[in-house]
């Protein structure tokens, strides 16, 4: 009997999973390392052979976003153009995280659609994302001058998420900085 | 006026495809043959209801109707003949279009073709082709209509993605097309067996040449595909596991497994509920495909513009597709008896372990696929895991299924023995063996483990191929048995050869291949792989409706000259878009590849070179599965069956 409705269960179950697909924008989830130091890293950079980018570059400069992508990675080109926009206006500096890629592809990638990072670490075998908590890409952080973790989304931004979301974020942080 | 023609013909097959779907299975139930035969005139007219509205959008593109919405869309006065009449497949609505005009011929190809086959099951199997076309027509007509008018016209429209603008382009969908909607007819002959409540063998036979065809079609659109993102995305890549590549590769994976599963039922009347099931399957993959893509609930490279009401209509239609004929498989299931008996070493088993693979790989693939979706209704964010996922889990199944199709074929039904075997094929499997150790030596440093085992395999499966052709040849009395052995055999061989041929080209291009991402300024030259590429600058070209920025590479190997390639930076003038075509020099063991990438200032461009050694193989070998499929389906077995069948019937 089992054996008979399994296909239909199973099936039920996959129907009710693209309903709720249908209906789903890209959510957004508490991280365990919200208020914690960043993780440290060293990876090689993406663009300067020889040079290596570490947790500290991200804060460098203040404020800072770290986002997650991949060459191979169709939401990240989605989420692309809000990146390259928000570099243009220089308000805050974009770090990248190239996450399980080959830098090739990724250089590629970049030369393609525009690089909006001010730096890109190469985490070609995962490791550091492994250390960032990160479930998959695109992955987006908010770090600020000390180098805390103040938040993070998972998913491609969009305009709404960014606008209402991490620039208020962004703004408050630097102006709590501004001596 | 033409296009309220085409829409009023679309809305008449939607009449048409009522009657269809009801009328013969009604008279199917009742025993009433007048109605179960309206189902052949029913299918011409749908067909031909179907072609006149393709015709009437077809019109609207050749004379710039842009007064229709959807032509405004996808052309361009600029636009070549040609490419407006590929135009019309070229979005949603007009695909959809084709999508019907070739689900209307297969169900005619039915009609047509199964005359032999018993009234009632015919009625059956046209009257679910009837319900797929009801579908779909509702779909179109209601959701994605193609031609939905646009007042005021505009006077002129906003072109062909440019990407589309290729021979490539304009053969991959219909293919593809043709291989997802060629598994609605395994579809409907194993929901028709399950009405009837009769999995018998006939059934099966009657599947096979229909699946094989599908299977082809799908095939060849896949590799086609692959080859037109290598050469025209210009990425260099040839598989990319975006989630239209794996839509369309989930029902070839189950295809295949439900070749293989319907020669198993044919042949012993063995794994009856399971090929049921496969048939169900492969099509519901390639609906479900279709909703990925369409309902923009991935994300996804190909995606066509999206809409969530067309999503809730596709979800509805996949659900009721493939829900009913798995209530009637819930119900007739249980009753249904696979009597063989056969040993743990016999040509069953290892059929089933094919079966398990493919499908497992299948479903690891659909994971895959599914899992941003996933990931974002468990609220945990929209991500994609991507190749290292898909390439972890695909790689390790493969490779056993390699060593069965070298293996399979010698077995025997029923009961094998293995002393008998191992004395058939001791000496090509050590001569593979050896070969590739040979090979592992020479290369050693070079290339790793997974060479070895990939060269092995492609050269175990096509030695124990020939010997199988050898063999069978001597037993036929030499080369006059040439023509008595049956083309599904030389069919099934030339399609294992063809996936030795594919394994010999993804390994050694992804070992081998060399990747070069450089500035470069005029006269600088480049060592990639034993040839120097010299550039000679850039200059200025013009196409029908683009400007490019041409680079010259002069290629010299050794000394000696080779070719001048020139890969383009294309400017299409309504679209805006840069394109970059790539320039290649393909030969049988290597090509040469390049794209041109962004100025970078005082005559200096990056440039994209790389050296693909034996990547054309990959598509060599889809193309001899292709053959092999065709060879197949030839087979004078089916038409002669097909003949008897008609004077008495088979024994089930």
């Amino acid at each position: 009997m089992i054996r008979a409705v399994l296909p239909l269960l199973l099936l039920l179950m996959l129907a009710g999973l693209l309903w709720v697909g249908l209906g789903l924008d890209p959510g957004r989830v508490p991280s365990p390392l919200i208020g914690k130091p960043a993780p440290a890293f060293e990876l090689p950079d993406l663009e300067r052979d020889g040079e290596t980018v570490t947790e500290v570059d991200i804060s460098a400069e203040g404020v800072a976003l770290f986002n997650v992508w991949a060459s191979w990675c169709p939401p990240c080109l989605d989420e692309h153009p809000l990146f390259m926009a928000l570099a243009a206006r220089e308000e805050v500096p974009i770090v990248g995280l190239n996450y399980r890629d080959q830098p090739e592809a990724a250089r590629e990638w970049l030369a393609r659609h525009g690089n909006p990072y001010r730096r890109v670490a190469a985490d070609s075998d995962g490791r550091t994302g492994i250390d960032w908590g990160v479930y998959g890409v695109p992955e987006t952080y908010v770090v600020d001058g000390e180098g805390i973790i103040r938040y993070k989304h998972v998913g491609p931004i969009d305009e709404t998420i960014l606008e209402n979301e991490i620039m208020p974020l962004v703004r408050e942080l630097q102006a709590g900085e501004a001596p | 006026m033409i296009p309220e023609l085409g829409n009023l013909a679309l809305s008449l097959a939607l009449a048409v495809a009522v009657v269809l779907s009801l009328v013969p299975l009604a008279g199917s139930l009742r025993g009433n043959s007048a109605w179960m035969t309206v189902a052949h005139p029913a299918s011409m007219v749908l067909l031909l209801l179907l072609m006149l509205a393709y015709a009437c959008l077809s019109w609207a593109f050749v004379t710039h109707d842009f007064s229709v919405l959807y032509v405004a869309n996808n052309s361009h006065t600029e636009l070549p003949l040609v490419y407006r009449l590929t135009a019309v497949w070229g979005g949603h609505e007009g695909s959809l279009l084709l999508w019907l005009v070739m689900l209307g011929g297969w169900t005619v190809a039915v009609s047509v073709f199964s005359r032999a086959l018993p009234g009632v099951f015919t009625a059956r199997v046209l009257a679910v082709l009837g319900m797929v076309c009801l579908g779909f027509i509702a779909f179109t007509l209601f959701t994605s209509n193609p031609f939905e008018r646009l007042f005021p016209a505009p006077a002129e429209g906003t072109d062909l993605n440019p990407l589309l603008q290729d021979p490539g382009m304009v053969i991959h969908p219909p293919l593809l097309y043709m291989g997802y909607v060629g598994f609605a007819v395994a579809y409907a002959l194993a929901v028709a067996a399950l009405i009837g409540g009769r999995l018998d063998s006939a059934w099966a036979r009657w599947s096979r040449p229909w699946t094989t065809a599908a299977w082809l079609f799908l095939t060849a659109g896949i590799a086609l595909g692959s080859w037109w993102a290598y050469y025209e995305l210009g990425w260099g890549g040839w598989w990319f596991w975006d989630p239209v590549e794996n839509a369309s590769f989930l029902p070839w994976l189950v295809g295949t497994a439900l070749i293989h599963s319907l020669a198993v039922t044919e042949k012993r009347g063995a794994f009856k509920v399971w090929t049921v099931l496969l048939a169900i399957s492969a099509f519901a993959l390639s609906l479900l495909g279709t909703f990925l893509v369409r309902s923009g609930v991935l994300t996804s490279v190909h995606a066509f513009a999206t809409d969530p009401e067309r999503g809730a209509f596709l979800l509805g239609f996949f659900v009721l597709a493939v829900g009913v004929p798995l209530l009637l498989y819930a119900w007739r299931a249980p009753r249904v008896r696979s009597v063989v008996s056969f040993d743990l070493f016999s040509r069953e088993t290892l059929m089933l372990a094919n079966n398990v693979f493919l499908v497992t790989a299948a479903a690891a693939v659909l994971l895959g696929t599914l899992y941003p979706l996933i990931m974002d209704a468990l609220g945990q964010g929209r991500i994609s895991v991507g190749p290292p996922y898909f390439e972890a889990v695909f790689v390790p199944l493969m490779l056993p299924l390699l060593l069965l199709v070298g293996l399979g074929h010698w077995v025997a039904w029923k009961r094998a023995d293995a002393a008998a075997l191992a004395r058939q094929l001791w000496l090509a499997f050590t001569t593979a063996v050896a070969f590739s150790a040979i090979l592992m030596l020479w290369l050693w440093g070079q290339a790793g483990l997974l060479v070895f085992v990939g060269l092995f395999m492609a050269l175990w499966i096509v030695l124990s191929s020939g010997l199988a052709v050898f063999e069978r040849l001597r037993r036929h009395g030499g080369w006059r048995g040439l023509r008595r052995i049956p083309g599904g055999f030389y069919g099934m061989h030339l399609a294992h050869v063809g996936v030795a041929v594919l394994v010999v080209g993804v390994t050694v291009v992804s070992t081998f291949e060399t990747e070069r991402h450089v500035r470069m300024m005029p006269g600088d030259t480049l060592e990639v792989s034993g040839y120097a590429f010299r550039f000679d600058g850039v200059r200025e070209v013009a196409g029908p409706n683009f400007d490019a920025i041409e680079g010259v590479l002069h290629v010299e190997r050794k000394g000696r000259y080779v070719t001048t390639l020139t890969p383009q930076k294309r400017y299409y003038r309504v679209q805006r878009e840069p394109m970059t075509q790539a320039s290649r020099h393909p030969r049988p063991w290597r090509d040469l590849f390049t794209a041109l990438g962004e100025p970078l200032g005082g005559g200096a461009w990056t440039l994209r070179i790389h050296f693909k050694p034996m990547v054309h193989w990959i598509w060599a070998g889809a193309g001899l599965m292709v053959l092999g499929g065709l060879l197949a389906i030839s087979d004078r077995r089916y038409r002669i069956r097909r003949r008897s069948g008609r004077e008495g019937g088979e024994p089930a």
